[in-house]
């Protein structure tokens, strides 16, 4: 399965692969605190883990950003 | 993530972080830094959605437009700076909690010390800082 990550083309052999499986494997240490665009579609943190990656599909996330002096 | 990282400004990129955490005081001033690799070739001036002097956050949705400047510019969103007002160019504790993107670079500019830091955090919240080097314009500049 062919898709692209945040600009870049990646392939993975299993077909099928979730968001909440995709950020796992992309290393996301907190996916809580991350958003993500689908297709230039922004996703609810709850339909992470329901919703399926297909051939083809661009993916997009950024972490929360945040700080404090 | 290299622990060989360096990150290179130009001037006017750093002038124009300089520029806006003045006319943002008494509120800390963010953004992206957009580049390829270590290089820096644009800025993008985020708005703090906190409008606080001593918290900064971003707006999602104005995150993935400046996402979409960097992806036509074929470049991606190599830093985020943000601005001390009255404390120093260091990682406070909620600086280092929030801290989640291990790839990124994390600038730091205090007014206070008139200096940039850059720092980045691995997945352990071990803080490493690494060089920012000021280098000349470039032709193609452009602050967003």
């Amino acid at each position: 399965m062919k898709i692209t990550v945040n600009g870049k083309e990646k392939s993975y052999s299993k077909p099928g692969v979730s968001v909440a499986e995709l950020l796992s494997l992309e290393e996301v240490i907190t996916p809580g605190m991350v958003t993500v665009q689908l297709n230039g579609k922004f996703l609810l943190q709850k339909q992470f883990a329901d919703t399926q990656i297909e051939e083809g599909d661009k993916v997009e996330f950024l972490h929360f950003m945040e700080g404090g002096a | 993530m290299s622990g060989n990282r360096i990150i290179y400004l130009t001037e006017n990129i750093l002038g124009e972080i300089r520029k806006q955490a003045n006319e943002e005081l008494p509120d800390e001033a963010c953004g992206y830094i957009i580049g390829e690799g270590s290089r820096a070739c644009a800025l993008y001036k985020m708005i703090n959605a906190d409008h606080s002097p001593r918290h900064f956050s971003f707006n999602p949705v104005e995150q993935f437009e400046a996402l979409k400047v960097a992806r036509e510019m074929r470049n991606e969103l190599i830093a985020v700076y943000h601005s001390h007002p009255v404390t120093p160019p260091r990682m406070s504790e909620e600086d280092i909690r929030m801290a989640n993107d291990t790839k990124v670079v994390y600038l730091i500019y205090s007014l206070e010390a008139n200096e940039i830091k850059g720092f980045t955090v691995n997945r352990e919240k071990l803080v490493r800082e690494i060089p920012v080097e000021a280098v000349p314009d470039i032709e193609n500049w452009n602050g967003v």
